[in-house]
This record gives structure tokens, sequence and C-alpha cells, in this order.
């Protein structure tokens, strides 16, 4: 399994905000029942990375390919359609509605042409959540506000993964959980690559990338400093990439005039 | 009225806990009294509130609690809780709409032009449906600025204001010398003024209680067949006793002076109607989910700014049917028409009907509940004979009581929630 070809991969993927180029020539992959940790100091271009993955913004210049077919994501919803789920680091979850409101969010299920069909719905929530074995969450009833920041994280992943994806990204999934419900959301993220899913997470806590990951992805300054495979790594390694990891080039900085020729190619 | 609106998973409404704790009506009952206790309060304070203001002028006065008042309470709420309804939709999704008074104004007027005899003499249907027609397209207009410019609905809706007292004026004044233009078709002045005969109240009563029952029944047949936890058959039928005792005594009460008015159906029809599209649909599911976290909306594909709109459209609409209602009443639309107290007595009839303020909370029911609380007051307290002034004051105490419980439960929330 470890060997097959990347389900998702995006190659040299640039991304500009006016003079702050966040992405540079990125190139990055993710295998089905791998986790890949994408790392990287404040600024690195992680959210960036996803954030054009997902369609929030589309790439200055790159490729992106699913399945080794390469595809233009214009929106949230072509990402959808692709497989593709972002769980964001906010988590997106509307907190007046109940647990299954938010799982169908934008997707309802209907009876007949206008009717919601609430008790499909419901069956069909508490039946992703048993599959992930999700045993926290009492009620897939109850509103969003009054659950705890680890079954947040636990919906919010049931939610991106109910739509039969099979890439799905987490933005850090753990920043602001306690030790126990940190444990519960890294079983959760290795439950997803037993089914074959594509997981890519972006955390700072070395420590759970070492425990969750398969390969680690070190951004730096825009660009892709290293590639580690997790079991012939170190955190030590990895913390010198994330810090110190050798810059290709600087472009708008030392090398102005290679910027301006890549822009114009594309 | 609304017998739909008490049904299933509504955001403020009751829950249901598919764990099994809710199968038996006293675990039912338990697992709603955890959720009031933990600041879910529904429509519970308003109906505790109403309770208490019917108990206290019917001790005060001699007269408030009359077959003859009872009806004349329902005239007084009807156009306010109608125009409720679109105000509940837009507080949703956490806008507000100031110009609902003048806009249902305009409605109003055009309808009444439209309906001069001769000049140019329109059906009545004609009328309405292009009196209805110019206040959904001038919500639709604000809500275009709303999105598009990205103006705060605040500031647009006063101008709205502004802007359709003086299309008011103009026409009113334009059209008339006197400034007051008299409806002359029997069919609009019957909206208001007209009564059911009792055998037709009963068989609206019947038809109420047999389609809650139904539904409910329905509802918890599917759930069980799907081995979900639904609601004890028990308690639907204690319900449905409950909501018949209630229709039917209202409906002996209403045919002992003039007969069920005609408003109370078209309101009722409106509320039970916009209750369906709110709780049972998916774009009520995502005027609820604008409301709670407009990001979280955008990224599940849901196109927000389309929901606003719809919404706005909404409002001018529901301001149109509460406006012709007036006239109706009025016999005549007039320079003033729309002006005084309307607008205030709208917003706050959606908001003491437990609408929060803050966007995401909230029923259709609500628009009806609180229109009845601000009518029943004021009912009451001209009945008492008191002043103008205090009638204001104390009217403003209760919106601010209801603001305050509003704030209160939410607070209770937020502390009970995670994050």
């Amino acid at each position: 399994m470890a060997d097959a070809s990347p389900l998702l991969e995006c190659r040299n993927v640039s991304k500009a905000f006016g003079a702050v180029q966040a992405l540079w020539n990125v190139d990055f992959e993710v295998r089905p029942g791998e986790v890949m940790a994408l790392v990287g100091d404040n600024g690195a271009g992680k959210s960036t990375l996803i954030k054009g993955i997902a369609g929030i913004y589309p790439f200055d210049a790159g490729q992106v390919f699913v399945d080794g077919e390469e595809v233009h994501i214009h929106g949230p919803r072509d990402a959808a359609r692709l497989g593709i789920e972002v769980v964001y680091q906010d988590l997106a979850l509307a907190d007046n509605l109940d647990i299954v409101a938010n799982m169908f969010l934008g997707r309802e299920r209907t009876r007949g042409a206008v009717m919601l069909d609430e008790s499909n719905m419901e069956r069909a929530a508490r039946e992703t959540l048993d599959s992930l074995s999700v045993t926290t969450v009492k009620s897939v009833r109850q509103t969003v506000a009054g659950l705890s920041g680890g079954q947040r994280q636990s919906v919010a992943v049931a939610k991106a993964v109910m739509w039969n994806s099979r890439i799905v990204i987490l933005d850090e999934p753990t920043a602001a959980l306690g030790v126990v419900q940190t444990r519960q959301v890294l079983n959760l993220v290795r439950r997803l690559a037993e089914h074959d899913l594509a997981v890519a997470i972006i955390s700072h806590n070395l420590h759970d990338i070492f425990e969750v990951a398969d390969r680690i992805t070190v951004l730096r300054l825009g660009q892709r400093v290293a590639l580690f495979e997790r079991a012939k790594t170190t955190q030590q390694e990895v913390v010198h990439a994330i810090t110190a990891g050798a810059l290709d080039e600087v472009p708008g900085m030392e090398m102005p005039d290679t910027a301006a020729t890549a822009e114009a190619q594309a | 009225m609304s017998t739909t609106a008490g049904i299933g998973p509504v955001p403020g409404g009751p829950p249901i806990d598919e764990t099994g704790a809710s199968s038996t009506v006293s675990g039912y009952m338990r697992v709603w009294w955890q959720s009031v206790r933990a600041g879910e309060l529904g429509s519970l304070p308003i109906i505790v509130g109403l309770v208490i203001i019917v108990i206290t002028f019917t001790l005060l006065t001699d007269n408030f609690f009359s077959e003859r008042n009872f009806t004349n309470l329902i005239l007084q709420m009807a156009a306010v809780a109608t125009m409720a309804i679109g105000i509940v939709f837009v507080l949703l999704v956490g806008e507000i709409d100031l110009s609902v008074a003048f806009v249902s104004a305009v409605g109003a007027v055009v309808m009444t032009l439209l309906l001069r005899p001769g000049d140019p003499g329109w059906p009545w249907w004609a009328a309405i449906a292009f009196g209805l027609l110019c206040t959904t397209t001038i919500g639709f207009l604000h809500a275009i600025v709303i999105t598009k410019a990205g103006v705060p609905s605040f500031v647009v809706t006063l101008a709205g204001f502004l802007i359709w007292s003086g299309v008011v004026l103009i026409l009113t004044t334009q059209y008339s010398t006197a400034g007051t233009i008299r409806i002359q078709n029997s069919t609009v002045i019957g909206i208001a003024n007209d009564f059911l005969s009792p055998v037709w109240g009963w068989v609206l009563g019947v038809a109420i209680v047999a389609s809650f029952a139904l539904l409910e029944l329905r509802t918890s047949m599917t759930r069980r067949a799907r081995s979900l936890a639904a609601k004890p058959i028990v308690l639907v039928a204690l319900q449905t006793l409950g909501l018949a005792a209630v229709t039917f005594a209202a409906i002996w009460y209403l045919n002992r002076d003039r007969g069920v008015p005609k408003v109370a159906v078209i309101l009722g029809i409106a509320l039970v109607f916009w209750s369906f599209v709110a709780a049972r649909t998916p774009f009520g599911r995502h005027v609820y989910a604008v409301g709670g976290n407009a990001e979280a909306a955008r990224r599940a594909g849901i196109n927000v700014d389309r929901v606003r709109i719809a919404v706005f459209m909404i409002s001018g609409f529901m301001a149109g049917v509460g406006g012709i209602m007036l006239a109706s009443r009025l016999r005549s639309v007039a320079t003033n028409t729309g002006s005084g107290n309307l607008l205030l007595l709208v917003i706050a009839a959606a908001v003491i009907g437990g609408t929060s303020l803050f966007g995401g909370t909230g029923r259709v029911i609500a628009a009806l509940l609180g229109a009845l609380v601000i009518a029943s007051i004021q009912n009451g307290m001209d009945l008492m004979g008191l002043a103008s002034g205090t009638k204001f004051v104390i009217t403003g105490l209760v919106l601010l009581g209801a603001v305050l419980v509003d704030a209160f439960s939410k607070r209770r929330r937020a502390a009970r929630g995670g994050v």
C-alpha cells in the first residue's frame, strides 16, 4: 500500500497574494491509506496549499492531479465532487444546528421534492459516527454548541468522510484539545487511513505527527524543503528542516528576475 | 393554528434523543426539561408570560376576558403577526429590516389605487397580486444593495424606511386631495371584516386537529420503522388532545361573538406554510445555518447571498400581506399609512416571541406569540384607560425583558457549550 500511486498530487503549484509569494513551486502528494503530515512554521504556506486544493481560491500556476488525472478546482463544490474534503481549524460548524443538520449542511436529503428527510439523515449520521467508532457523542440531535472540543472535531471529521470522500485534509485537528481528546482524534485520523482514504494533516505538534503520520512534508517560506518517511527520520531532523531547510530560491527577493520570468511564463 | 411548528428537531424546538431516553412520556419530559435548564428555552418564557398577562388583565378589568374582546384581540394582532413572520426570517439570518412598515403601506396604497372603480378598476385578486409583487420586489432591491455592495442591512433598510414613507406620501397626496383613499371593493374590505360561519369554523378546527394528529403519527411511525427513537404514541395522543381542547375552546368562544375572523385563517395558513419552509425544507435549514455561522454555510456550498436575498423578499411579501390586512381593516389608505409605531410593534413581536437578534435561533410561531403578547398588553391597558405614555413605557419594558431572556439563555448555552 505504501507504494501505491498518489491519489492527490500537486505539481509546482504557486500562489501569490499581492507582493507576498505564499507558495512557490510546491510539490505535494498523498497516497490512499496513508497519513501525510504537512508541517512548517507560521507563514510557511500550509493553509494556502490546502485552501488551493479545496478550491477556496485558485493556484496561480502548477497542476493538481486526482487519481492521476489533471483536475481544475474552481470552488468547494468542485473539490467535493472529486472526493476532497477539508476539515478546517475553526471546524466550520453552525453552533445553532444539531449534529445531523451540520453533517448534511448544503447536501440535505429530501423526501419528495422539498421536504427534509430527517429520519434518513439521522440514521446516516449515526452510522457514520459508529463506523468511525466515535462513541463520545450520545445524541446526534443535540446542538453543536453543547459539544466539547474533541466531540466537535469528531463531528467535523465525520461530516468530511460521509460523502464518499477519498481525500481528507485536516487543519490543526488537535490544536485546541486536551490530552484525552487529542488521543481520540489521532485514533480517528488513523482509522480514516485504515478505511483506505488519503489523509493529509497539518499540525504544529511534532509529537502528534510522529504518532500518526506515515510521511512528512515540510514547507518553509512557501517552498517544500523536505519530504521524510516517518520511520526513517527523527524529530530533530524535521525541526531542522522547518527552521532552516534549504531553499532553492527566494522569489521576489534575491532573484527577482527568476520570479518575473516564471510569472510571465505562467 | 401552526400545527407543524412544534414537530421534530427545529432549532429552539423540543429535542429528540435517539438514545431511547425519550421513548416514554416521563423520559421525554425529562429530556425536554434538561434542555430548558441548559438554556434552550424555546417558547417557554413567552407562554408563561402570556398566561400571566391574561390573568393580570382578567383580574384588573371587567371585560378583558370576553368573547367580543377576544375577537378584537385577534383582529388587532393579525397584521402585526403576519408582518412579524417576515421579520423572523430576516432576524434568523442575523439581519434587520427597518422598512417593513412603509413597505407594507406601499403595497396597500398600490392595491387601493388599482382598485378604484373605473380608474383603472382592476379586479381584487389582480390588485392584491400586484401590490404583493411590488413589496416583494422592494425586498429584493434592498437585498441586492445589502449583498452586492456589502452595506449593512440596518442602513439600507433605514434608507428604505425614508424612501418608502416618501413614496406613500407622494402617491396618496397625488391621487386624493384629502389624503385618504377609500377602498370600495367588498372582497378586499371583507379580508379583515368578515367572519366564518359557525359551521365553517368547526370544520376548520377539526381539520387543524386531524392534520396535526396525522402528521405526528406519520413522523412517529417513520422513525419507528427506521428504528430511531420516536415520540411515544401516548404523548402524541396527549398533545392532540391538548391542541383539540385549545382549538375547540377558541372556536366555540369566537362563535359566541361573530365567528372565526377571516384574517385569522389567512394568518394561520401563513404560519403553517412558513413554519414548514423554515423547519422542514433545505432552504429553511440554510437560513438557520447562515444565521448561525455564515462562513460554515458558505464552505458547505450554500449560496449565502441568495439565502439573504430570499429572506428579504419573504419580508417584503409578508409586509405586503400585512399592509393589505391593515388597509382592509381601516377600509382605506391615507398619508399616515404605515407610520406611527407599526414598525416597532412588528420587530418587537418577533423578538418578544423568542427570535434571537443574534441570528440563527427562533421559530416562525414566535411571530404569533409575540404579536399576541403585544396586542394583549395594549388591549388590556386600553381597557384600563391608561395614558398613551404609560402604555409605551410598559410595552417597552416587556420588550426589554424578552431581550434579556434571550441574552441570558444565550449566555447559558455558551457556558454549557465547549469552545
